[in-house]
């Protein structure tokens, strides 16, 4: 295998606050490899789009990298500071967000907002710029693409804006795409379309893709492995088949379990009892325990096992075995 | 869009009638003129003449008329006071109110929105801080204290700058003198042209900061940011343009209120304009020089108006389409 993309490894991202410092990703380590798509899944404030807001180097203070090292083909990027991190964005690393109505800005063409984009990382014309552009709303399925190139946003429709957006998070051809629930915020029609576009895009030009999202379906269609994040840590990280079919961590497990699905008649869905602690209340040990049904008393105190210790793709002293998993 | 202009200058003309009609039904509260026209000793024959040949004897209504009839024709009757037609006081008057009202916009408009911007993208800076405190005082204190603390600092205490009047000017073409281009005249500018901007250039400046700060949250620049953009092109190219709106309404109500505050800085400085003139006026209860006067100012307030509504359309794209079915 050739060297990952995206390597990230005990990533830690800190938050000082009034009562104390919270981590929401705490000592969190995977790669992507190229024209690999890498799933994250967890509840909202499980840290997954905090981790890749870490990486585009775009967290909000005052939270900030805190621990771990990121390596972007095969540079440390997490240390870059100021004019050389901007330079990474669009360029090497691009970011799809989760509303495509408000991340369009509503006062520029979006033909201007994609040769600008290109302007700023490849050394080539405004004429250029513009042919580049319609060839790149083309490749994402505008219709039209030579006439509508003037339009603007409020012009377009929701699942037109993401595909423009994701023109504009492509078009400087980074090799990383960061997209942070990219239909959540869509018509379920639509989604699939999205999907299948980022998909389809990626695979042609081996980008590699961080697809962080909450949603089990989305994962089950495009990804190839899947990161299952919980109160900021990884529970279990793996190819998407075994994870989603043969869950080790007792949170995937739960999490699979309460996952609606249209062939089975279910009277009544599964819940994960209680709720994920609050980042300034963490327990002590493995940070699930409080909820989950196999919990022992080696959960309450002992600090996480990594992930290979197990034995397993969990973070968990009890991995689910197969058999036991249903 | 030639539609909309030509509708919203149709709804300007109306309000124009009606602040006219305003305007003269408070004239009457004003005072009589002819008491001041005529001396100690008149007679009632003298006052009744005066007043028909006035045509103050008429019904309110009828006046009003005759003054559009006039004020179409561009004849806005004859001074009261000075027995020259009004046209002429103003055109002579006009220039040193327009020349202050313009550097003192541009005074404001430059450095609002540069502190604004300033202010919103370090705001947690101490320059910053220091402004938005200072900033309060700008907008608290009333405009002739200012004036009158302008002129103690800078006139008398100092002695660098002039504390009354315009200064030499030049007579550029048939009717307008300029205070530009002579020395004096450009110092005489400075201290009415703070006097007069500062509270707009406070509130400009507030405003913009305000929307910057709500803007700078918005997702779009987020995303900018994901997209490797610079920060520059980021705050003024993305972030300004879109505080530009409101910003823009706010910068044309200012401008006409410059015009018409004029009024307090040009008593402070004693700065021969309208708006001195205007004050003037009304100790004399010269009804056709207030009337024209209010007229004018009506006509800049529409007038500058209707120019924000035309920017809207080219700032917002959004306002465009369906622009000739609203309002």
């Amino acid at each position: 295998m050739t060297d990952p993309v995206l390597s990230i490894r005990d990533l830690c991202v800190e938050i000082p606050t009034r009562t104390g410092v919270v981590k929401p990703v705490d000592g969190v380590s995977y790669d992507i490899a190229k024209g690999e798509i890498l799933g994250v899944v967890g509840e909202s404030g499980a840290g997954k789009s905090m981790a890749g807001n870490a990486i585009i180097g775009l967290l909000n203070r005052p939270a900030h990298i805190s621990g771990g090292e990121i390596w972007l083909n095969g540079h440390r990027i997490d240390t870059l500071k100021g004019d050389r991190v901007r330079r990474l964005r669009g360029k090497e690393i691009g970011m799809v967000f989760q509303d495509p109505l408000t991340s369009l800005n509503p006062l520029l063409s979006i033909g201007d907002q994609l040769a600008e984009t290109m302007m700023t990382h490849l050394p080539i014309s405004r004429a250029e710029a513009h042919n580049r552009a319609i060839a790149a709303l083309k490749e994402v399925g505008i219709p039209g693409a030579a006439e509508r190139i003037g339009s603007y946003p409020h012009e377009f429709s929701g699942g037109m804006r993401q595909r423009v957006v994701i023109a504009l998070a492509l078009c400087a051809e980074p090799s990383l795409v960061i997209a942070d629930e990219p239909t959540t915020a869509l018509d379920v029609s639509v989604q699939a379309q999205i999907i299948s576009l980022l998909k389809q895009l990626c695979r042609e030009r081996g980008t590699a893709i961080m697809l962080i999202t909450h949603d089990m379906g989305v994962i089950a269609e495009a990804a190839d492995r899947v990161a299952v994040m919980y109160a900021g840590r990884l529970a279990e990280l793996g190819p998407v088949r075994d994870v989603l079919t043969q869950p080790q961590h007792p949170y995937t497990h739960g999490l699979m379990a309460s996952t609606p699905l249209a062939a089975q008649k279910q009277r009544r869905l599964h819940q994960i009892p209680g709720a994920m602690p609050r980042l300034d209340q963490m327990p002590e040990g493995c940070a699930f325990h409080p909820r989950c049904p196999h919990a022992q008393e080696k959960c309450r105190h002992a600090p996480l096992p990594a992930t290979a210790t197990a034995g397993g793709r969990a973070a968990c002293w009890f991995p689910l075995l197969a058999e036991a998993a249903q | 869009m030639l539609a909309f202009i030509i509708r919203r200058i149709g709804q300007s003309i109306l309000v124009l009638l009606i602040v006219g009609l305003v305007a003269f039904s408070m004239f009457r509260f004003v005072g009589d003129p002819i008491d001041n026209m005529l001396g100690q000793e008149r007679t009632i024959e003298d006052v009744e003449r005066l007043r028909s040949q006035l045509g103050l004897d008429q019904p309110f209504p009828v006046q009003y008329f005759r003054f559009l009839q006039g004020a179409a024709q561009g004849n806005f009757g004859v001074s009261y006071r000075q027995g020259r037609p009004v046209s002429e006081i103003i055109r002579e008057r006009a220039p040193a109110t327009l020349e202050l009202a313009a550097v003192s916009g541009i005074f404001a408009i430059v450095f609002g929105i540069a502190l604004g911007v300033m202010t919103a993208i370090r705001r947690n800076g101490v320059a910053a801080n220091a402004i938005m405190a200072t900033s309060l005082i700008g907008v608290s204190l009333p405009t002739f204290l200012i004036g009158i603390l302008l002129i103690y600092l800078f006139s008398v205490e100092l002695g660098w700058l002039p504390s009354f009047g315009r200064g030499e000017t030049v007579r550029l073409g048939d009717w307008w003198t300029t205070g530009f281009l002579t020395e004096s005249g450009l110092k005489a500018l400075i201290l009415p042209a703070i006097t007069l901007g500062l509270y707009q250039m406070t509130l400009i400046m507030r405003l913009v900061r305000s929307e910057m700060l709500d803007v700078l949250r918005q997702d779009y620049i987020r995303f900018a940011h994901a997209r490797g953009l610079k920060g520059r092109v980021i705050n003024f190219r993305h972030a300004l343009k879109n505080t530009m709106v409101p910003v823009v309404t706010v910068i044309g109500l200012q401008l006409g209120a410059i015009i018409a505050f004029a009024i307090i800085t040009e008593t402070v400085f004693q700065w021969p304009g309208v708006g001195l003139l205007f004050i003037n006026a009304i100790q004399f209860v010269d009804i056709p020089v207030m009337a024209a006067y209010l007229m004018l100012i009506s006509v800049m307030f529409v007038g500058i108006n209707l120019i924000v509504d035309i920017l809207y359309i080219f700032i917002d794209p959004r306002l465009r389409a369906d622009r000739s079915g609203a309002h």
